[in-house]
C-alpha cells in the first residue's frame, strides 16, 4: 500500500488562532494576571518584606533543593527505566510500562499517605532503616521521596520515544568502529538523548517545587526544617491573608519560570549542536 | 468503503457534538442541584450524616416534602474561605467562632450579630481538648505539666493550619497562664511544648494517622471527640493499644453553627436552614451529638450521656480574657507567639 506523505494544510488560521488565544487566556494568562495582580497589592516592598522572614526563606531554600535533588535522581533513575523499557522484553512488561503513569493519575495525597506508611518508623522499609537511626518520613529525606515518585514519569515519558527512535546503525556503525560500549554511549548515544532528559527533568523539578499533597504527610512540617513553600501559601490563606500568599506563589512561579527558561535554552542549544 | 468514508467524515462531527453535550450536561447538573448545603469542619462527618437523616424525617413529618442536604467537610478556614469565595451555603458549623466572625466580617453573608441568634452564643454542642496515649501510659503523662517534660514526644497538628490546633494550643497555654499566673509563664509552657513537637500536621485528622496509624509520638493532643472516636475504632477492629487522659483543666472547645442569611434567603431556604439549626438544639438532636462524643448542651440530654463526658474543669477563652480576635492576633498572626516559638529554636 502507498502512503501518501504531505505537509498538512497549515490554513484556518482564524480558527486555530481564536481557539489557542481562549484556551490560553481562559486557562493560563487571565488566572496568572489575577495571582499577578493580587500580589502587587502590597507593592514590591511589601514582597521582599514576605520574604525577609526567615521561616519563609528557610522553607524557599527548602523547596527548591529537595526539588533539585528529587529531579537529579529521577534524571537518572527515569533513563534507566526508559531504556529499559524500549531495550529488554521481559515478564510483565506492559504492566509495568503502565504503573509508571500512576503518579499522574493517582492523588498525591495518596501517595504522600501510602509513602509515609511506608517510610515512618514503624513503616515496612522505615523501620528497617530506623535500626541504623536513620529517619526517612518527616525529614527532608523523605520528602525527596515524595517528590521521585510525583517526578519520575516526567523523565520517563519523555525519554522514552527519543530512545526508541535512535536508529540502531547507530550504535552499529559506532561498536564497528572501535568504540567501547561506554564511549558508543557517552559519545555517540547521549548527545541525542539529552536534550529529552533535560526537558523531563526540568518538568519534574518544576513540579517538585509546587507539590502539596503528597509532601504535607511525609514531610511533618516543622517551621525552619521540613517546612515547605505551598504549605506556606496555605497558611497564609488560613489566616485571610491573601496578598501575602499571593507574593509567596508570584516568587515561585517567577523561578520556576526562570528555570523553565534556562532549560529550555540549555535543550535548545544541545540539539543545535546535534544538527 | 463509501460507508466507511463517510462514517470517518462525520465522526469528529459527531465526537465534537457529544462533547459539547456532555460538558453542558454536567455544568447544568451542578448548578441545577445546588439545593441545601451545609459547609461544615473535618471531624463532624458521621455526625452531620446522622443529623441531616433525622431531621428530614422531622421536616417530612411537619411539613409533608422532603429535600436533599449536601455537605461540605474539609479544615475549618478553608471551608470558611469558601464560603467568603462564594461556595453558596445555606448553614455553616466551624471549628472556631473565628472563622464564622471572617465570613461576616468579609463578605457580609452572616450577619454581624450571628452568635445571638441561637442559643448558648450559637454552640450547640461543644468538646474539649485531652490527651490520647499509648496503652499502660508508659510515660506516666497525668496533666499538662507532664508533657513538656523532656524526652517526651508530642504530636499536635500546626496552629497556623489547623482551628482544632489552636484550640489545643490555647488549651496548654491557658492551663500553664491559669497555674502560674503569668503570660511570659505561659509562654515558655507553650515553647517548651514545641519542642517536643515532633510532626506538625495540617489538620487534626492527619495528627490522629501521625499518632495512631503510624505509631509516632508518645502523647497526642486532640479533640476529646476525635480521641473517643480512635478507642471506637480500636474496640470495632478488636485492638486494644491507647488509652485516653484526661488533664485537671482544659479549654472548653465551642464550635458554633450559623445561617448564611444572605444564600440562604437568595435561594429560598431560610427556613429549612434556621429549622436545621435549632433541630440541633432539640433533644433528638442532642442525643446524637452525644452519641458521636461532642458534649451536648441540652441539660437533660447532658444528664443522661454524662458517663461518657467526665467532669473534668474547663476553662473558655473569655476566662483566659481573651475574644478570638485577640487570641488570633496575639498567638497565631504572623509575628505572633506562634512564629516566635520557632524562630528563636
Amino acid at each position: 500500500m502507498l502512503i501518501e506523505t504531505r505537509p498538512y494544510k497549515k490554513t484556518h488560521l482564524g480558527i486555530s488562532l481564536g481557539l489557542t488565544v481562549f484556551y490560553s487566556s481562559a486557562v493560563v494568562v487571565i488566572p496568572l494576571l489575577g495571582l499577578f495582580f493580587h500580589s502587587l497589592g502590597i507593592g514590591v516592598s511589601g514582597i521582599l518584606e514576605v520574604f525577609s522572614d526567615e521561616r519563609i526563606r528557610s522553607a524557599l531554600f527548602l523547596s527548591f533543593s529537595v526539588g533539585f535533588f528529587s529531579a537529579l535522581i529521577n534524571l537518572f533513575v527515569g533513563f534507566l527505566f526508559a531504556w529499559v523499557l524500549v531495550r529488554y522484553n521481559f515478564p510483565f512488561k506492559k504492566l509495568l510500562d503502565t504503573l509508571i503513569d500512576l503518579p499522574f493519575t493517582l492523588p498525591t495525597a495518596v501517595a504522600g499517605i501510602a509513602l509515609t506508611t511506608i517510610y515512618s518508623q514503624n513503616g515496612i522499609i522505615g523501620s528497617y532503616f530506623d535500626q541504623w537511626g536513620i529517619k526517612i518520613a518527616y525529614t527532608p529525606i523523605g520528602i525527596v521521596i515524595a517528590l521521585v515518585f510525583i517526578g519520575f514519569p516526567f523523565v520517563v515519558r519523555t525519554v522514552q520515544p527519543v530512545i526508541e527512535e535512535l536508529p540502531k546503525e547507530l550504535e552499529e556503525s559506532a561498536r564497528c568502529l572501535g568504540a567501547t560500549p561506554f564511549q558508543t554511549f557517552y559519545k555517540v548515544l547521549l548527545p541525542e538523548l539529552w536534550p529529552s532528559l533535560l526537558a523531563g527533568t526540568g518538568m519534574a523539578f518544576a513540579r517538585s517545587i509546587g507539590e502539596y499533597g503528597s509532601v504535607v504527610f511525609i514531610s511533618g512540617n516543622i517551621p525552619g526544617k521540613t517546612e515547605i513553600l505551598p504549605l506556606l501559601i496555605v497558611t497564609k490563606l488560613e489566616q485571610y491573608e491573601y496578598e501575602k500568599a499571593t507574593s509567596i506563589a508570584l516568587v515561585m512561579l517567577l523561578t520556576s519560570f526562570v528555570f523553565m527558561f534556562l532549560i529550555n535554552l540549555l535543550q535548545e542549544r544541545a540539539s543545535k549542536k546535534l544538527s | 468503503m463509501k460507508i466507511n468514508t463517510l462514517i470517518s467524515k462525520i465522526k469528529p462531527g459527531i465526537s465534537a457534538i457529544l462533547c459539547i453535550f456532555l460538558s453542558l450536561g454536567t455544568l447544568s447538573s451542578l448548578t441545577a442541584e445546588s439545593t441545601f448545603l451545609h459547609v461544615s469542619f473535618d471531624p463532624t462527618r458521621e455526625l452531620y450524616e446522622e443529623i441531616n437523616k433525622a431531621f428530614l424525617k422531622e421536616w417530612k413529618a411537619k411539613k409533608g416534602n422532603e429535600f436533599a442536604i449536601q455537605q461540605s467537610h474539609g479544615g475549618s478556614g478553608k471551608q470558611a474561605r469558601a464560603v467568603i469565595d462564594g461556595l453558596d451555603a445555606d448553614v455553616v458549623s466551624l471549628a472556631l467562632s473565628y472563622d464564622i466572625d471572617s465570613i461576616s466580617t468579609k463578605s457580609g453573608l452572616i450577619d454581624a450579630n450571628w452568635q445571638k441568634k441561637l442559643p448558648n452564643n450559637s454552640v450547640p454542642y461543644y468538646s474539649t481538648i485531652v490527651f490520647l496515649v499509648r496503652k499502660s501510659n508508659p510515660k506516666k503523662i497525668k496533666d499538662w505539666d507532664d508533657i513538656v517534660k523532656p524526652g517526651v514526644s508530642i504530636i499536635t497538628p500546626n496552629p497556623k493550619t489547623s482551628g482544632g490546633a489552636r484550640w489545643n494550643y490555647l488549651a496548654a497555654y491557658g492551663f500553664a497562664k491559669r497555674k502560674y499566673k503569668s503570660d511570659e509563664k505561659a509562654t515558655e509552657f507553650v515553647k517548651a511544648l514545641f519542642k517536643n513537637t515532633s510532626v506538625l500536621d495540617t489538620g487534626a485528622r492527619g495528627s490522629t494517622t501521625t499518632f495512631v496509624q503510624r505509631g509516632i509520638g508518645d502523647v497526642l493532643i486532640t479533640w476529646e471527640n476525635e480521641a473517643k472516636l480512635s478507642l471506637d475504632e480500636e474496640k470495632r477492629s478488636g485492638k486494644n493499644t491507647l488509652e485516653v487522659v484526661y488533664p485537671s483543666e482544659s479549654i472548653k472547645a465551642e464550635t458554633p453553627v450559623a445561617v448564611v442569611t444572605k444564600t440562604a434567603t437568595e435561594k429560598g431556604n431560610l427556613e429549612k436552614a434556621t429549622s436545621y439549626l435549632e433541630f440541633l438544639y432539640t433533644k433528638e438532636g442532642q442525643s446524637i451529638i452525644a452519641k458521636h462524643f461532642f458534649r451536648p448542651t441540652e441539660a437533660t440530654v447532658t444528664k443522661a450521656s454524662a458517663k461518657e463526658f467526665p467532669n473534668i474543669k474547663l476553662f473558655s477563652l473569655s476566662d483566659l480574657g481573651e475574644t478570638w480576635d485577640s487570641a488570633q492576633k496575639k498567638h497565631f498572626a504572623d509575628a505572633g507567639v506562634f512564629d516566635a516559638i520557632y524562630k528563636t529554636k
